[in-house]
């Protein structure tokens, strides 16, 4: 189950959030209303160059002192140019949680590391400070998620009155721990935001791999782990990307052996030195990058400048298309018709095959 | 007078109504526990070690060897086998020799680990149906890749295209993650070496030489063989290190930690002289340390001066056994340039060992696994060395929960040996087995048929394959990098919270 709607324009056209709230709507019977997110890339303009940082505080007596800790963290190594409670409408849910945001600016000293520095804020936070979860972390992105219906956190979060270039969301059906506010997907670390419908059995041993490079993973859930192996694969070692996505759906040996050889040395060497970031089980996954939208199952595809992955034996659906300068990718066609019923192409990404949607210069 | 024996521990019954004089049983045993007379079959009891020889080949299966009922007054602690050490270092004052594995009751962790499986929301996989990847390779890995930018025309376009700067250091390539690990000419026969050979060879995987050398007629199976460099450094020289596909130094045995090798000068037969490069007759003495290694420095020294003989073309293992600081120095050979540390537990199989190390010395390997899997990659060491794991590797299951554990790999030996006929009974070191294994007596060694020992070894391989297939498809997996050290696919039952922790393992249920 789960359900995964998202879209960009590669124009970098503005697009309000109740688009991908009424699409993700129509997904609802692919979650059970324990979890639901959205994420909107280019939200923040007026911050466009800070670290939009989106933390859980636990809605109790000891609200002050848990809010008091994280930014205690977060003036270590810089400044909060502004913070404020996210406008909610919590006359729709129950307010487990107070989502606060704040717009951070790192001391120029860290200019070299300051991406670095922020993934060990979020961890220390995640892991140190009971009652708080950083859930968003990107520059002019935002996460909006709870454990309720799809359009239950939309109006919870007033999503309308966001307005994006790109969106992703998420209706969750959690079958591996039970729902609950920071369980809810998209997860993000910096410009990594993450939804995926499946389940990662090989999760013992991604995890164990991320947690040697000094990521920790305390979200209870196996998607968290994507966004850390993004980042590291991504940012720290700078893979080009499509070997990102061979590291995490590596293509099948008896494939990999019939290659040229320069290519064979390369899937070779990524399948060999990332072993323990390629998943395994069931999983259609979508990754939101500041360069654009990632999807799994997949090979390059020479007719569009995308590429993208699901599990290699798709185990989980996925389906892409376009209209005009729109990009689309949903587990279900007709999520996407509901607010683009005229599409100019539509696909479905192969099994193991990546697809990579990139924004136009 | 005083007893210089125990009652025998096995009796040998000969069903006369059914015996038809035919000597059989007489040639048979190598011991010397069964003889004919004229008319007669006359049994020793005391001579008997099991090995069920005489049993198989008796045509009319008149004979049955059961454990003796008559071993004296029956009591906890001073067992007949206690008693019989005793008397023995009682009449002969000398170290008490045994052969194969820890014979002592610990607990077999492996029996308290049980397999996830998946259940509808994670679908399993069918083997006969989906690809199922167990290649594995065996080698350092570098911590990343690193890629540079060129610009390249295709088809009249200037492309940009990433190439691979990293050069990735010479693997070995393994079909299945079974290894034989090193059982060596001169404990063991030439038939069973050949056999070994034959077999891994059509497993796509590989065998040890153990530290006996390599006679010249398994140079044909280069491609599939690990050389071994021990203490004695017996038959090393730039020709055998060249005629194996990686080279392992022996620093410890899981069946005797701490201690070196002997072989005895019976075993030393002529072409086992000529492959050890020692005197026929003489004993084979592999000291307890490497007499160049006193630190990891050293051993730093070692592997590379190996790699340096073969022009850095071959991956160095370093076989340690598993002792309780096993993650420290594992980590220490991470950082020596070895490819890949291999860790023997302490139920490892040997020739011949002193008793009290077999029994008492060293820690299960499944422990040990755990503990140096998690230093590893605390340490950011984890892609430097791959992880072999051996000692007490019984079943295919054994397999999985090694490699679910944190290893790469694993080596078999004893599972090897008994596929060829070998029946346990831990006389390795008397030199007469019967089954044509663990002998250098040439009448003993034609006892084993090469090709049949070879399908039989292969056959096992092969099976243990399938099954590892299978389980991975339960848990949802199709290639096996996915299993290592994937912990949240096992769960512990009836252990303690310290030994969960020390496995890092949940609780089943959890």
């Amino acid at each position: 189950m789960c359900g995964i709607i998202g879209f960009m324009s590669k124009k970098g056209r503005l697009i309000k959030g109740d688009k991908i709230a009424k699409a993700l709507d129509s997904l609802r019977d692919r979650g059970n209303g324990e979890g639901s997110g959205y994420v909107g890339y280019g939200i923040y303009p007026e911050y466009a160059d800070k670290y939009a940082i989106h933390v859980f505080i636990d809605n109790t007596v000891d609200f002050p002192q848990i809010k008091s800790k994280v930014e205690e963290i977060l003036q270590r190594y810089g400044i909060i140019v502004k913070d404020e409670e996210i406008p909610v409408d919590d006359s729709v849910i129950k307010k487990e949680h107070i989502s606060w945001r704040f717009f951070y600016e790192m001391d120029e000293k860290y200019a070299e590391i300051e991406e670095d520095k922020i993934v060990e804020m979020v961890i220390e936070v995640n892991s140190k400070v009971d009652g708080a979860f950083i859930f968003s972390s990107g520059k002019n992105l935002g996460v909006f998620k709870a454990a309720a219906w799809p359009d239950e956190v939309a109006k919870y979060f007033k999503l309308e009155t966001y307005e994006g270039y790109m969106w992703l969301s998420h209706a969750r059906y959690p079958t591996n721990t039970k729902g609950w506010w920071g369980g809810a997907h998209p997860f993000n670390l910096l410009g990594w935001s993450v939804v995926h419908n499946g389940e990662i059995t090989s999760y013992g041993t991604n995890k164990r791999y991320v947690e040697s490079f000094g990521y920790e993973c305390n979200l209870l859930t196996d998607t968290e782990v994507v966004a850390y192996l993004f980042d590291l694969l991504s940012r720290k070692h700078k893979l080009p990307i499509e070997y990102v996505i061979g590291a995490l759906a590596p293509r099948f040996w008896k494939d990999i052996d019939n290659m040229d050889d320069e290519k064979r040395k390369i899937c070779e060497a990524v399948r060999m030195t990332y072993a323990g970031a390629a998943m395994n089980g069931p999983f259609a996954i979508v990754i939101g990058t500041n360069q654009g939208l990632v999807f799994s199952n997949g090979e390059v595809d020479d007719k569009n400048d995308m590429l993208g992955f699901t599990d290699r034996i798709k185990l989980r659906p996925l389906v892409a298309a376009e209209k005009d300068d729109l990009l689309f990718i949903s587990s279900e066609e007709a999520a996407i018709r509901l607010i683009c019923p005229e599409l100019d192409r539509v696909w479905m990404p192969d099994a193991g095959k990546m697809t990579i949607a990139r924004f136009e210069e | 007078m005083i007893p210089s024996t125990v009652p025998p521990k096995y009796k040998i019954t000969i069903d006369h109504d059914k015996c038809i004089l035919c000597g059989r049983c007489a040639k048979e045993c190598a011991w010397d526990a069964i003889r004919k007379s004229k008319d007669k079959i006359i049994t020793y009891d005391n001579r008997c070690g099991s090995c069920f020889r005489c049993a198989s080949m008796c045509p009319r299966d008149a004979i049955t060897i059961i454990e003796n009922p008559s071993q004296g007054r029956k009591h906890p602690v001073w067992t007949p086998e206690a008693r019989q050490d005793v008397l023995n270092q009682a009449n002969s004052g000398c170290i008490l020799l045994s052969g194969m594995g820890n014979a002592k009751d610990y607990p077999i962790y492996y029996d308290n680990i049980v397999l996830d499986a998946c259940q509808v929301t994670n679908p399993s996989i069918d083997p006969l149906r989906e690809p199922m990847e167990l290649r594995t390779y065996i080698g350092s890995k570098p911590e990343k890749l690193e890629f540079e930018y060129v610009e390249e025309e295709i088809d009249g376009k200037k492309v940009k295209k990433s190439k691979l700067k990293t050069k990735i250091a010479p693997n070995l390539k393994l079909d299945t993650p079974i290894m034989i690990g090193h059982m060596s000419y001169g404990a063991i026969s030439l038939n069973s070496h050949k056999a070994m050979a034959k077999a891994v060879k059509r497993c796509g995987t590989f065998m040890g030489t153990g530290e006996g050398g390599l006679h010249r007629d398994l140079y044909e199976y280069s491609d599939n063989i690990i050389t071994q460099v021990a203490s004695g450094r017996f038959g090393v020289n730039s020709e055998y290190l060249s005629k194996g596909a990686a080279i392992e130094i022996k620093i410890g045995q899981g069946a005797k930690p701490g201690i070196g090798g002997h072989l005895p000068g019976e075993k030393v037969s002529a072409e086992v002289s000529m492959t050890r490069m020692i005197p026929e007759g003489s004993d084979a003495i592999s000291p307890a340390p490497h007499h160049d290694i006193y630190s990891i420095e050293d051993l730093a020294q070692l592997v590379r001066s190996l790699k340096e003989a073969t022009r850095w073309k071959l991956p160095v293992f370093v076989k340690i056994s598993a002792v309780h600081n096993v993650a420290a120095i594992a980590n220490g050979i991470a950082t020596s340039d070895a490819d890949a540390v291999v860790i023997d537990g302490f139920k490892g199989g040997t020739g011949a060992a002193p008793k009290v190390f077999r029994d008492n010395v060293g820690i299960p390997i499944e422990v040990a696994i755990s503990a140096v899997d998690d230093r590893l990659r605390e340490q950011g060491n984890r892609n430097k060395v791959s992880i072999i794991a051996s000692g007490g590797i019984r079943n295919s299951a054994d397999v999985f929960k090694s490699i679910a554990l944190g290893a790469d790999a694993v080596y078999i030996g004893t599972a090897a040996m008994i596929a060829m006929g070998c029946t346990v009974c831990g006389r390795c070191y008397g030199g007469k087995c019967c089954w044509g294994i663990a002998t250098q007596r040439a009448d003993l060694v034609e006892r084993l048929e090469i090709e049949e020992a070879a399908d039989r070894v292969s056959n096992l391989i092969g099976a243990w394959t399938h099954e590892i297939k299978e389980l991975l498809g339960a848990a949802g997996i199709n290639s096996i990098e996915s299993l290592r050290g994937n912990r949240d696919r096992l769960r512990g039952i009836g252990l303690n919270e310290v030994e969960l922790k020390a496995l890092g393992l949940k609780q089943a249920g959890l």
